[in-house]
């Protein structure tokens, strides 16, 4: 075995180890993001984004913008494995007739993403929120 | 439904801008760069959107499914005794259809083969089949796509004195050729994975610089690529690529390609890599040493 193929192979395990990472607790990841409280900031700092946004503020002139933070917050609490649940309806419903598209869906992730790097959030937290996040498209996406 | 109603106002502003150009440039919608960052994949040696070696089943540019966008690239590289230079453009439309162009320059840099040059152009097209890369995360199917690059040998320069002109000098069967290719490519976002794999048709000897077809062989063969990338952030991806290629020539005890790879997505229209390549021996009789240099691309989109 030559040294490029040494390099890649050990390349290759240790990418694998990384993203396997090690066990972690159910509620390690709403821990990352600070808990109830570090959450609540996230959601706030992620719809000021939202709301500064040209892609998509317009989308959200006539919503109720404190009752939205806290369906979100309540959201992403309770799939960052956080003790909360959900209130609100499904995302299908909730978004029914709304006529987002799909640049928009991206634009809300990006403005979540910008608010989750602001608060300094932890990588591997992120990217397993956005995972559980990135198949509603399927739901919301409609026009 | 989607797809076919902007097809239906693309073919009215077409009409309506007959002979009336502003009615076009304004009818135009601009490009929405509505897909997540990195999300295009980078150019790839060939100029499809991809890794470095390999093409991906992603869609380059950052247009979404109701929009289009593309980019311009350069990629350089180095090996002890050759370089590479290539250029290109590639225009995703609809997040569903890519078309690419490439123009590649070999040249022979050291040794036996100083001076010596050989062009290519390359013109690719990528078709999304099935699946989406990004949204799937709550399965297991990767985004697919199939693709054909065709590419034309325009000739070597430098030989002269020892008659060779043209690829099929060297053995090679045909100065053209077509590669056919089928790609998955799955983002395991939870993981920060990025998998992709690649079964590649192709006669082309060396990305078809040495022509098609040999005098060893001359028939198409299934090729495997393969591409796996950890995800650092969302603007930066470090990962590894493998290439297997065909053996046609005698002149030429062709080897794979390896690679590993830096890329920097700093904003949507900016993306640079850096790469460490290993392209093994190429015609070994006239230069003994194995291949291996820096890689750098730059690639600037809409």
């Amino acid at each position: 075995m030559n040294i490029t193929k040494l390099i890649i192979t050990s390349t290759f395990a240790a990418l694998f180890s990384l993203s396997v990472g090690m066990a972690r607790a159910d509620d390690a990841d709403f821990k990352d993001f600070g808990g109830k409280e570090g959450m609540t900031k996230i959601v706030d700092d992620f719809m000021v984004n939202v709301l500064a946004d040209p892609r998509i503020k317009d989308k959200f002139a006539k919503t109720n913008i404190p009752g939205l933070k806290h369906m979100l917050t309540e959201q992403f609490c309770e799939l960052t494995g956080g003790p909360c649940k959900y209130p609100g309806r499904d995302m299908k419903t909730a978004h029914a007739g709304m006529g987002v598209n799909n640049a928009m869906f991206d634009a809300l992730a990006e403005d979540l993403q910008i608010a989750m790097e602001k608060a300094g959030v932890p990588q591997s937290a992120q990217f397993r929120l956005v995972a559980k996040l990135a198949p509603m498209q399927h739901d919301i996406v409609t026009k | 439904m989607r797809l076919r109603s902007i097809a239906g106002s693309a073919l009215t502003v077409a009409v309506l801008g007959i002979g009336t150009r502003p009615v076009l440039a304004e009818s135009m919608p601009a490009p929405d760069q509505g897909k997540l960052t990195a999300t295009g994949g980078v150019s790839q040696v060939e100029g499809a959107g991809g890794g470095g070696l390999t093409p991906w089943a992603l869609i380059s540019g950052y247009g979404s499914r109701d929009s289009y966008g593309g980019n311009l690239h350069y990629t350089y590289l180095e090996t002890q005794d050759y370089s590479l230079g290539t250029y290109g453009i590639a225009v995703g439309f609809f997040d569903r259809v890519e078309v690419s162009f490439a123009n590649q320059e070999f040249k022979g840099t050291d040794k036996a083969l100083n001076g010596v040059k050989i062009k290519q152009d390359i013109v690719g097209l990528k078709v999304k089949v099935a699946g989406d890369a990004v949204y799937d995360q709550d399965s297991l199917m990767p985004q697919i796509a199939v693709g054909a690059q065709y590419k034309r040998n325009t000739g070597i320069s430098g030989l002269e004195g020892l008659g060779v002109h043209k690829t099929t000098d060297l053995g090679a069967k045909d100065n053209q050729g077509t590669d056919y290719y089928i790609s998955a490519t799955k983002l395991f976002l939870a993981q920060r994975l990025l998998a992709n794999g690649t079964v590649r048709f192709t006669k082309a000897n060396q990305f078809g610089l040495l022509g098609f077809g040999g005098d060893k062989k001359d028939s198409y063969q299934a090729k495997f690529e393969g591409s796996l990338a950890f995800l650092v952030t969302r603007q930066i991806a470090v990962g590894a690529e493998y290439r297997a290629k065909p053996r046609n020539l005698s002149i030429d005890e062709e080897k794979n390609a390896y690679d590993l790879f830096v890329a920097w997505f700093p904003t949507k229209n900016v993306s640079l890599t850096a790469a460490y390549v290993d392209l093994g021996d190429i015609v070994k009789p006239f230069n003994r040493t194995k291949q291996t240099g820096p890689y750098l691309s730059l690639q600037v989109g809409f």
